[in-house]
């Protein structure tokens, strides 16, 4: 009974949305092919996989790659150093927007207000190659902050080559890059607190710190909560793409992470299996933190992504 | 409502003007890195070489750093070749995401729910680097345009920022035009459509900035110089530069100091489309953001 009437459902719905579903395929289409055949393709994280022999076709190991990345003596120079470096990102790229969002807020000059708002949304326009580039000219030791700390410091080498260097240019070189775009999303929220709760604070006696205290910034918490837990998705990628840009040998003890092994291990080193071994568990941990964060945002607040 | 400067609080007049200051100072940094590539660009090489720290004047001046570039091959040919897998991609991801966003959008599809689920699942978990990799050369990708133009043609998030469009046109349009005899192709193509111009805009825009900045993909899967984008070939240029450089004697002082201009004339040559377009498309962008930040 049951079952025939949920097939009725199903045909009169094919029945009426028939067109919307032809429209769909070729987006589902997309989806399968590159999204989740690739899925698929993890199972070569268990197995000595040979492109010849295909994933069907290789020998199966178990979780032996899994094994030689834990017990490998990269693996915890790695954790800690894409821990790192996602903790820093993390803090300074979801506060320093709503610092600069606040900040722009209290300006009254709508002119001001625009040109400020302009000029540090542009570099989000960048490559990262030129990113890269510029970070490379301005550390080296003729370059305007590479100058300054072999002036200061006695530093002779391009910053980049110093292992201590490299997380201070990752977070500063992102916070140029993003603050001013990610900032925009919060004036957004902003501009959609309602007006007649600063005026009822103002006549109770609020003044501007209160308000900002008690409407302001509860008024932005769920952005903040919805762009933080969108952002530990991402956490575990920590923008290899441009460390490959950036790093060098050298400075791996800090620079180093678990994305940009995979990308050596897998695409330079030919080590097709382990790099993929070491790229699920690298997923596996980041829908781990997404889902955490989204439960202990449902639980300690009413914000929540899913 | 707005108290006028002069009857502010004397703690409250501080306040904004510090609050000016820093954003002023910051406004300045956001700008300053291309101030000093600018100025560099078109610098004296031999002044340039002999220049440290930051540079807001140019030092001395000449433009054979851009006669160089515009001389080279490669750059031109990394521009066409950027502009047409761009053109390419934009257009297979822009009319993808329409339909995705479109029929998800609808309302009482049984499979709706299900199908939304399957798309933005892929957002917080897919396969990643090394099986992507495989099935690109699987399907005889290696070295190919289809390689760049096709498997990052399309994002769940800009999806979600079309569908969310979508959803705010009112359903009774879409009743009326029923009413009148119109199928849901016609609904889609004549009404939805041209009503979600603005929204369709800012989307593929976003797709235009990601594919002309991109170079991961095209550095994996493009071997022929040929083929080559805009950005991988900016790329080979300043590694290249700075192999030059360190190879170069003291015979061949001018090469060296050339070379090392060229870095800033290629920069100023690969950003200045964007900087130009930017005033013209911020607005959209912003508008865009708006949207995508509601939902999230």
């Amino acid at each position: 009974m049951q079952g025939t009437k949920r097939e009725g459902k199903i045909r009169v719905d094919w029945r009426r949305n028939r067109t919307y579903y032809f429209l769909l395929l070729p987006v589902l289409l997309y989806y399968v092919v590159f999204l989740y055949i690739p899925m698929g393709g993890l199972a070569m994280a268990f197995e000595h996989f040979s492109p010849a022999k295909g994933v069907f076709g290789s020998a199966f190991v178990g979780f032996a790659n899994f094994v030689t990345f834990f017990k490998s003596y990269y693996f915890w120079r790695l954790i800690r150093n894409t821990l790192i470096l996602s903790a820093l990102g993390l803090m300074f790229g979801v506060l320093s927007p709503v610092g600069l969002a606040l900040l722009l807020n209290e300006v009254k000059g709508r002119l001001f207000k625009k040109t400020i708002q302009t000029a540090t949304y542009i570099p989000y326009f960048i490559s990262l190659v030129v990113v890269a580039s510029l970070i490379k000219i301005f550390v080296a030791p003729e370059g305007p902050v590479g100058n300054l700390f072999s002036s200061l410091f006695g530093l002779d080498n391009s910053l980049l080559t110093y292992a201590n260097g490299f997380r201070p240019i990752m977070v500063v070189s992102d916070m140029w890059q993003m603050t001013g775009y990610i900032a925009v999303i919060y004036l957004a929220a902003l501009s959609g607190i309602d007006h007649e709760q600063y005026e009822a604070a103002r006549i109770d006696g609020a003044g501007h710190w209160k308000q900002l205290l008690h409407i302001t910034i509860p008024g932005i918490a769920p952005t903040i909560i919805v762009l933080f837990i969108l952002r530990t998705g991402q956490l575990l990628n920590v923008g290899y793409e441009k460390i490959i840009l950036l790093y060098s040998p050298g400075i791996y003890e800090t620079a180093d992470v678990i994305s940009t092994f995979v990308y050596r291990k897998g695409l330079l080193e030919f080590n097709y299996s382990y790099a993929a071994a070491v790229g699920l568990f690298n997923a596996v941990a980041g829908l781990a933190m997404v889902l955490l964060s989204n439960w202990l945002a449902k639980r300690y607040t009413d914000t929540r992504l899913f | 409502m707005d108290t006028p400067f002069r009857k502010e609080s004397l703690p409250r007049k501080t306040f904004i003007v510090f609050n000016a200051l820093l954003l002023s100072v910051l406004g300045v940094i956001a700008l300053i890195p291309f101030v000093h590539v600018l100025m560099a660009s078109i610098s004296d090489p031999f002044k340039l070489a002999a220049n440290t720290g930051l540079i807001l004047w140019p030092k001395g001046f000449s433009l054979v750093g851009y006669q160089k570039v515009f001389e080279s091959v490669e750059i031109w040919r990394g521009y066409l070749n950027t502009i047409l897998y761009t053109a390419g991609s934009v257009a297979l991801g822009s009319v993808l995401t329409i339909f995705g966003a479109y029929v998800l959008s609808r309302r009482n599809l049984y499979w709706g729910n299900k199908a939304m689920f399957f798309i933005t699942f892929t957002m917080i978990f897919n396969g990643g680097l090394i099986p992507t990799y495989i099935l690109i050369s699987r399907l005889g990708w290696i070295d190919t345009p289809l390689a760049v133009i096709i498997p990052n043609c399309m994002s769940a998030f800009n999806l979600i920022i079309m569908r969310t469009y979508f959803q705010t046109i009112p359903e009774s349009l879409e009743e009326s035009a029923n009413l009148d005899g119109a199928n849901k192709l016609q609904i889609l193509f004549r009404i939805m459509i041209p009503l979600a111009k603005s929204s369709i805009a800012v989307v593929a825009l976003f797709y235009v900035i990601a594919q002309w900045n991109s170079y991961f993909q095209a550095m994996i899967y493009l071997r022929s110089a040929n083929l080559f984008t805009l950005q991988l070939v900016i790329q080979q240029i300043l590694l290249k530069n700075q192999a030059t450089t360190a190879s170069a004697s003291g015979s061949s002082a001018y090469v060296s100091v050339v070379a090392e201009l060229i870095k800033y004339c290629v920069i100023m040559v690969s950003i200045i489309p964007m900087l130009v377009a930017y005033p013209f498309i911020q607005r959209y962008f912003v508008s865009g953001i708006m949207v995508g930040a509601v939902k999230g």
